[in-house]
């Protein structure tokens, strides 16, 4: 007969079972972050490259994982933010020092870079390993520890895939628990998580409950609200181009990534010729039934239909017992109104495009602001024009913190097409009641410690290019005395302290002052 | 200051319970009455907070009153209570169940239980001469493994001799520890029926096993038809990094015991796990060996929490963490006061910090005690300050005790050394 574990008192649920579990997480975490503290640049970028090579070699295996569990987005799309979330990332802050002094002569200052420590972070169901890859890397970026808890809706792909990247990490040296990952979410674990003194920072990527959850938990919190991007099409665009660009854009993942287009205006006079571009881009514009069908089973009473999230164009139609064509990549519903009476105006992350004509550019640009007052504030708009005149006039106008000009805006404001920071976090900043208005990078994983010298000339700054590395590496392993194979370390010199003890330094004081003395008696 | 509430206790605790030893720790500048307590922290009655690094032996392994047993003992209570000891019990059968999935060999079957460690012992000494039909015992000099009419005799005569208690009969043989010569010569006769061994003796101030030491000295009880105990009652429970420190030196014992920390220090209990073999007397007569409060059905609903617990993945990654940053600490402190703390003994979590000076570990303790932590010396071996962390002290904690442990053993070189002749760097 074999043993069997058995659970006679369940207190899995309880408070303190819930807390005991955080804390051991969060604990080792800990640790693994101020033993990554002494690691240098050369090691710690060793690990993020094991990292990413490992992320980039499972791309396709967890994009296929993604799609299938969650049914959200498109395999072969979601295989390119994989990998642009792996090595293109790293190589994008590769220049960047998180790790050693910056020296400024100039200003007589020196900033010691502080990672925060341990780091909780939420991943989303529509861009689970994408947002995975990408926060685990700038957390090992930056030498920080990362706990991961994803949606549930994500959750057996997101486990696997952090386990990998974990093990590749250790492989590569980084300190045991930099990477964790929960393997049981659920919402009351998560807000022990979320609540608990050890974490340093939640990085919230996810429902808006969850942002404000984490907002409200007292601890540090990057969280990000939703999106809905007002798309501005003038007539001054190359209209072809910018139909194409939407399309592409709409229709990537399947409009999962929350910087997609919501809403496309434009003005009257290049109203035909922009709809007869995108049916031309593989568009398939809406008559008012069909838009009629589409808006009852996109919004019911409680909000967005969670099911059509992700989808293609033609499995939405056929939802809607709608034919469309089969080379559909997108569906068009021309709306007259903008705003809480038209639910089409709202945020869509699927391939479903709201077109509304704006009688002037003055209207077209109160339309896009209206868009984003509904929800979306500070995330991400687009425009398509050559007059920079409007652009910047769009640009001060919308409550966004990114607008992307004649580009794909689910790819560009994310940074894939342009050259804002890649990122799988879009800051929504003050408009968006968050912390931070940029897309997220390491940069905001760590504070800085400067030191700062007098400004008076009189004060020389001093030489910190010349000083010995304060890296000490792993921690040694401490001795099982006894043990075969556990070699006894011993300490070979008394630590290294920087230069002379007290006794020393009086003993030498005295020696300078005694031959200073018989120096000035001759 | 002492408060007239605190100095009341302390004359009471003379009166009513113990007066030597009340006076003894007052003796020694220690003058603790432990009242609140929680995690790794202990409080002095006048408020005097002590991080525990004594950890009664790895009781408070997991701290004191952990929340999660805590609240398993409360929630144990809808359910259960001690129990009838002689009727099959789920809580009983559960845990034994249990530790037969993580115990150290695998034909390991059987658990008895008592409420202490001794009783424990003394199950497995009785266990061990019934299997083997044979009366002798060895174990090491010094050795400690309680207080029990059988344990107390393997240990020194120090404890049983104040109770006329040791050993005439030449039953309970003593070799010395690391002596493999003696240890064989011992066991030639053929005629003993267990080698009980600490696996890292504690209360001897934690000498390390050499190399081979405990492998040899079970293929010598293999030799000469003797069981092989392993009293892990101090050594085991993640203490040494693994779940039972024998696990590390590849050797199988034909029975374990396990106490103190199996329940956290929250209620009492005692384990020993055993192979059919060793166990023979639980198919031949059942009722040979009973205990009322051992195997108490609440304990071993707290001792499987505690198993759950300390196997946790997480759980092993910190106590490597801990051993490796707290050594990383004291090695620096043992170079800076090199002429007095001379030795590290280490594994995992188990440390004994080794003072150039016969009683050396007691001024320490003395120090520690004023500087906010509380470690005690070895009793038989008073050079030595048994260091004890937990297994969940967190890096603040470590840094902290770290401080003050360097404060304390300075101010412990200067009284033994006198300040003059002061370290050179």
């Amino acid at each position: 007969m074999e043993p069997v574990i058995r659970t006679l008192v369940d207190i899995s649920q309880t408070p303190a079972a819930l807390k005991g579990r955080a804390n051991i997480v969060l604990e080792r975490a800990r640790w693994a972050s101020e033993v990554f503290q002494r690691y240098d640049r050369e090691m710690t970028l060793r690990i993020v490259d094991a990292i990413a090579a490992a992320a980039h070699a499972n791309a396709q295996k967890y994009a296929d994982w993604a799609v299938e569990e969650t049914g959200f987005g498109v395999a072969e799309h979601k295989k390119i933010k994989n990998e642009l979330t792996a090595h293109p990332l790293v190589d994008y802050y590769r220049n960047e020092d998180f790790v050693n002094p910056r020296i400024d002569e100039q200003r007589k200052l020196v900033e010691i870079p502080r990672p925060a420590g341990a780091i909780f972070v939420l991943t989303p169901s529509t861009n689970p390993i994408a947002t995975l890859n990408y926060k685990i890397l700038l957390g090992m970026m930056t030498r920080n520890a990362i706990v991961i808890s994803p949606h549930p809706a994500a959750r057996a792909c997101c486990v696997d895939a952090a386990n990998t990247l974990a093990a590749a990490a250790l492989e590569a040296g980084a300190p045991d628990g930099a990477i964790q990952v929960i393997e049981d979410p659920s919402i009351p674990l998560i807000e022990e998580f979320m609540a608990s003194p050890k974490t340093s920072l939640t990085l919230a990527t996810g429902g808006n409950a969850m942002v404000r959850s984490a907002y409200s938990s007292s601890n540090p919190a990057i969280g990000v609200g939703p999106g809905n991007a007002p798309v501005f099409v003038d007539s001054s665009a190359d209209l072809d181009l910018a139909a194409q660009r939407i399309v592409d854009s709409k229709s990537f993942d399947n409009s999962v990534l929350c910087t997609n287009e919501s809403v496309l205006i434009t003005l009257p006079e290049c109203d035909k010729l922009l709809r007869l571009a995108l049916k031309r881009s593989g568009a398939y514009l809406c008559d008012e039934d069909e838009v009629n069908r589409l808006r009852r089973y996109l919004f019911h009473e409680r909000g967005f239909t969670v099911e059509s999230i992700g989808r293609d164009a033609i499995w939405i139609a056929e939802e809607c017992g709608m034919k469309v064509p089969k080379n559909t990549r997108i569906l068009v519903t021309p709306i007259e109104q903008i705003g809480e009476e038209e639910k089409l105006s709202r945020e869509k992350l699927c391939p479903v495009l709201a077109y509304h004509v704006a009688k002037t550019r003055n209207q077209a640009l109160t339309q896009a602001r209206a868009i984003l007052r509904m929800t979306g504030a500070g995330h991400s708009a687009a425009i398509h024009t050559t007059d920079e005149r409007l652009s910047m006039a769009y640009a001060t106008t919308v409550e966004a913190y990114r607008v992307v000009v004649n580009a794909p805006c689910s790819q560009g404001a994310a940074g894939f097409q342009t050259h804002l920071a890649p990122t799988f976090t879009i800051g929504t900043g003050y408009f968006g009641r968050s912390s931070i208005g940029e897309n997220v990078g390491p940069q905001h994983l760590v504070h800085w410690t400067r030191m700062a010298y007098n400004s008076d000339d009189s004060e020389t700054f001093g030489n910190y290019h010349r000083l010995e590395s304060h890296f000490d590496g792993p921690l040694p392993a401490a001795p099982a005395d006894g043990v075969p194979g556990s070699n006894r370390p011993r300490p070979l010199t008394a630590p290294s302290r920087g230069g002379l003890d007290d006794s020393a330094r009086q003993e030498l004081r005295q020696l300078i002052a005694e031959e200073l003395r018989a120096y000035l008696e001759h | 200051m002492v408060s007239a509430e605190k100095r009341d206790v302390i004359e009471r605790s003379k009166y009513f319970w113990n007066p030597a030893k009340t006076q003894d720790w007052q003796d020694m500048g220690v003058d603790l009455v432990i009242d609140r307590r929680e995690g790794y922290c202990i409080y002095d009655m006048d408020g005097h907070r002590l991080y525990d690094l004594h950890l009664n032996g790895g009781t408070y392994n997991l701290g004191h009153r952990h929340p999660e047993l805590v609240e398993v003992l409360k929630a144990g209570t809808e359910r259960f209570d001690m129990g009838n000891h002689h009727f099959p019990a789920i809580a009983r059968t559960a845990l034994a169940e249990a530790l037969a999935a993580c115990a150290p060999s695998p034909d390991m079957k059987y658990t008895a239980y008592g409420a202490g460690g001794a009783e424990a012992i003394d199950i497995a000494l009785k266990s061990a001469r019934n299997a083997m039909q044979k009366k002798k015992i060895i174990s090491i000099i010094k050795a400690y493994h309680g207080h029990t009419g059988l344990a107390v005799k393997t240990g020194a005569e120090r404890f049983s001799k104040t109770f006329l208690s040791e050993d005439t009969e030449g039953e309970f043989l003593q070799v010395p520890f690391n002596d493999l010569d003696a240890m064989e010569d011992a066991l030639r006769g053929r005629d003993v029926a267990a080698v009980i061994m600490e696996t890292i003796p504690a209360t001897y101030g934690f000498p390390m096993p050499n190399e081979g030491y405990l492998p040899n000295v079970k293929k010598l009880c293999e030799r000469y038809d003797a069981l092989y105990i392993a009293d892990e009652v101090q050594t085991g429970l993640m203490r040494c990094g693994t779940l039972w420190g024998i696990n590390n030196y590849q050797v199988e014992p034909d029975i374990l015991v396990t106490g103190k920390g199996i329940t956290g220090g929250i209620y009492p209990m005692s384990c020993c796990v055993m192979t059919e073999r060793a166990g023979a007397w639980l198919k031949q007569d059942g009722f040979a060996h009973m205990s009322t409060s051992g195997g108490a059905e609440l304990g071993c609903v707290v001792s499987m929490k505690t198993l759950e617990i300390v196997q946790r993945p997480e759980v092993k990654a910190t106590v490597h963490y801990i051993a490796d940053y707290l050594r990383a600490g004291l090695d620096k402190i043992m170079a800076e006061y090199s002429d007095f703390f001379i030795d590290i003994r280490q594994h995992g979590v188990i440390m004994g910090l080794v003072f150039n000076h016969e009683q050396g570990a007691k001024p320490v303790m003395k120090h520690l005690y004023a500087n906010g932590v509380w470690a005690i010396f070895s009793t038989l071996d008073p050079r030595v300050l048994q260091f004890k962390p937990g297994l969940l002290l967190t890096q603040a904690e470590c840094e902290e005790i770290l401080r003050r442990v360097e404060i304390g053993i300075s101010l412990a070189r200067d009284e033994v050394m006198g300040s003059r002749s002061r370290r050179i760097a």
